[in-house]
């Protein structure tokens, strides 16, 4: 398959709006995913603990998501006293804001497809590539610790400090494993990695680099086992105890959103993203690829919380410093060994 | 190029967007404030706060935040030595060693001095 669009034919009009209309495609599909991925994990814990979980609100309770949302826009829009207002209002925003943009450049079908010279798959493909991602993704450690310092409460500032140490440790390891797979590729664009995973995929050349990406990820999107920063038997919620309404589920919706990219970034980097049986044949077999990869990275994180119990905090940043960043010097040791 | 930064821009503004009529959507819908001397104390699990709590804290975590600084300074580094690395060729690649192995020797100081241990 060729390489994505090199000059864009459309008039200035043309490829904004064209723009414009595939942002809101993309942003519905990510907060559609987000309702759905909260409903799925509760269905799924509940298999595992063996009971039956939301089937009330329509078949299998699959309005239930819908509900809930109805419900959180007619609460109260409330704020506590003390709070710093304005970073109060602005710490969801951020949070929310910096998880849409971490997607824009994940190229989630075959990139070629183009109109008027623009891809449609794909938001944006920046020579930054990888790196935009990893930029957008630290700037939501903004909204967490301005949400925790703003509400001036004790819970939320324990689980903003938290989670920033947290993130800013795991983002050395995530940082690291991925470099592993820059040297292989040469390029930052993730549509020409995806490309370039056409034989084999990074997986098999790089196991020890998958790893430490699945294992940092988790930790990144504050997922079990390496929720502490939410550990609701000693924090409450950590960073948005003191959120309530849509102000609290911009906070969820950032989580959700984070994981879906977190996938997706696997996905692309070590799975040959879009790429699968067909995809020469039926170019659109590629979105169908991309879900299913990603829909089995959605799973897998649902089972982990099912079966791990959470870990202490002087053993995640024992994991972190102590194993991950050694591993992550000897995965790009091996990496740039292959490369030559 | 510069029209990829264009898409990034809008799709930016559409999310900003999308946010912001979330969160209104919830001021307009929503009940009426009613504040209550109760409801709007900082949440304890139901004990009136003991202390204010902007306290200290401790002094690990600007530690991990110093040490945070130096490794991703050091990566921010190394991302575009591994984009040309293989017209580098070996040079590169021992360039690259004699840059990590200051980079471990720190890194390994900083372990045995005990700025990494959490209890």
């Amino acid at each position: 398959m060729s390489t994505p669009m090199e000059t864009v034919t459309a008039p200035l009009w043309g490829w904004v709006l064209l723009t414009v209309v595939k942002s809101l495609a993309v942003l519905i599909a990510l907060l559609t995913a987000f309702a759905y991925m909260t409903w799925l994990e509760r269905r799924l814990i509940a298999r595992f603990q063996i009971r039956l979980g939301p089937n009330r609100v329509g078949p299998f309770g699959l309005l239930q998501p819908l509900a809930d949302g109805i419900k959180l826009f007619f609460k109260e829009d409330f704020m506590p006293e003390e709070a710093d207002k304005p970073l109060f209002l602005l710490a969801p925003a951020i949070s929310m804001i910096a998880a849409f943009t971490a997607f824009a450049v994940i190229p989630f079908g075959p990139t070629d497809i183009t109109l008027w010279g623009v891809p449609l798959f794909q938001i944006a493909n920046p020579d930054t590539g990888i790196l935009f991602v990893l930029a957008a993704t630290s700037l939501g450690v903004y909204g967490i610790i301005l949400g925790g310092w703003a509400s001036t409460s004790k819970y939320p500032l324990l689980g903003a400090l938290r989670s920033s140490a947290q993130l800013i440790s795991y983002e050395l390891a995530v940082g690291l494993a991925i470099v592993g797979v820059i040297v292989l590729s040469g390029t930052l664009k993730l549509p020409e990695i995806v490309e370039q995973q056409a034989g084999l995929w990074n997986l098999f050349v790089l196991p020890l680099g998958f790893l430490l990406l699945v294992v940092g990820a988790t930790a990144e999107v504050n997922r079990a086992p390496f929720d502490l920063p939410e550990s609701e038997q000693e924090l409450t919620a950590g960073y948005h105890t003191e959120y309530g309404g849509m102000k609290f589920a911009a906070f969820f919706v950032a989580e959700y959103v984070n994981l879906v990219t977190a996938a997706s970034v696997i996905t692309t980097l070590f799975l040959g993203g879009w790429r699968g049986p067909f995809v020469d044949q039926i170019p659109l077999l590629g979105l169908f690829w991309f879900f299913v990869k990603v829909f089995a990275f959605v799973f897998f994180f649902i089972w982990l919380r099912a079966t791990l119990p959470r870990v202490r905090y002087d053993q995640l940043m024992d994991l972190g410093w102590k194993l991950l960043i050694p591993l992550a010097f000897v995965n790009l040791f091996v990496a740039s060994l292959i490369a030559l | 190029m510069l029209v990829e930064y264009g898409f990034l821009l809008i799709y930016m503004a559409v999310g900003l967007g999308i946010t912001g009529v979330i969160l209104f959507a919830n001021t307009v819908l929503g009940p009426r404030r009613r504040p209550s001397p109760a409801k709007l104390m900082p949440y304890e699990s139901g004990i009136p706060p003991l202390s204010s709590p902007r306290e200290r804290f401790h002094v690990r975590y600007y530690l991990i935040a110093m040490i945070f600084l130096i490794f991703d300074l050091e990566i921010a580094f190394i991302y575009p030595w591994a984009v040309i690395y293989q017209q580098l060729g070996w040079a590169g690649f021992w360039e690259m060693l004699v840059f990590l192995g200051i980079l471990i020797l720190g890194y390994v100081y900083a372990w045995k001095r005990g700025a990494l241990r959490w209890e």
